[in-house]
């Protein structure tokens, strides 16, 4: 018994260094998101390409989607277009929400860099980013068919992420 | 000429940002005042991590601020307030986590230890005391204190 006692400071340290060395891989920027599961927020905004037309949440449903929360200030936003862009070209179902962005500059960006995006929403008092509970472009969502959240990925999403993270997921919600 | 407009625009767009984290919102009274202080102090900026809404330049904070500044405008309360952060950035925009099943160590996990350290202290004391009060404990037993004589004579030429 006293002797198992003694072995108590290693077994306290073993179990603070291993929460410790898990940390050191934790990404603190990595916030959990609390729409997971829930339905896409309501909105009823323009599209970025045509003005007269109002998107609501009824145009996202009917098929799977990626979300993706993008705008011309948002360097990284650059980055991430061309990988978007061959994307839609497989023939992945993208939708836009253009964040608290200047029109005009989304407009000629669309033009010089392509369009991947099915629909545009044009979200320039980032009502829908805040209900989205977004904090930093670019920020994507994997919607399913009925309009749900399913997943959310934070940052630029390159040919690794989406091997990786993304491309099953949204063929899961295909298959579903 | 475009080129100063140009330079002059892009200097008072800084000067404004510069000044983003000092608002000039005007309240009813001191208590709602009040009120939107303590809030934007006890919600974390989501972009910042560790910074309050309050402290931090981030637009994120900003429209933050602005939103709670509307909400207080049209009477919600605190909690309703709180609620609808949460509800779209998760309970880590709260300085001041919830109380439920996850958290309970963190409420009360320090007061916890502090309680077991107190229990170890006062086990150490009691033996310690127990130790002195009854000399007997340390006394030999009659075996013992023969042996110890038998110890000591074999030493004697």
């Amino acid at each position: 018994m006293k002797r198992a006692l003694l072995l108590l400071p290693l077994v306290l340290f073993l179990g603070v260094a291993a929460f410790l060395y898990r940390g050191l891989f934790l990404d603190p920027a990595e916030l959990p998101s609390a729409l997971i599961g829930k339905p896409f927020p309501p909105f009823s905004l323009p599209a970025v390409e045509e003005p007269g037309r109002t998107l609501t949440v009824e145009d996202l449903k009917g098929k799977p989607a990626l979300v993706n929360v993008w705008a011309t200030w948002c360097v990284s936003c650059k980055v991430e277009h061309p990988v978007l862009n061959e994307l839609s070209r497989r023939g992945v179902n993208i939708v836009g929400v253009n964040y608290k962005d200047d029109n005009a500059s989304a407009l000629k960006w669309l033009q010089e860099f392509h369009d991947p995006y099915r629909l545009n929403i044009r979200d320039e008092q980032g009502s829908l980013g805040l209900d989205l509970g977004v904090y930093g472009a670019p920020e994507t969502f994997l919607v399913d068919k009925h309009g749900i959240i399913r997943h959310k990925f934070v940052g630029v999403i390159d040919e690794r992420v989406w091997r990786e993270q993304l491309a099953a997921r949204y063929q899961e919600l295909l298959d579903e | 000429m475009k080129q100063l407009l140009r330079a002059a625009l892009l200097g008072l767009a800084l000067s404004m940002a510069a000044h983003a984290a000092i608002d000039t919102y005007e309240f009813k009274s001191d208590a709602e005042r009040e009120r939107y202080r303590s809030l934007i102090e006890e919600l974390r900026c989501p972009k910042c991590q560790n910074q309050n809404i309050a402290d931090s330049d981030a637009p994120i904070a900003m429209d933050l601020r602005r939103e709670i500044y509307r909400m207080l405008g049209e009477g919600q309360s605190d909690e309703q307030i709180v609620d609808y952060l949460v509800a779209r950035y998760g309970d880590f925009v709260r300085y001041k986590p919830p109380l439920d099943a996850r958290t309970l160590l963190l409420w009360y996990g320090p007061a916890g230890l502090l309680a077991v350290g107190f229990g170890v202290l006062a086990l150490i004391l009691v033996r310690r005391r127990r130790g002195i009060a009854d000399p007997a404990s340390n006394a030999l037993s009659p075996a013992e204190r023969e042996r110890l004589a038998t110890l000591l004579d074999k030493k004697d030429p």
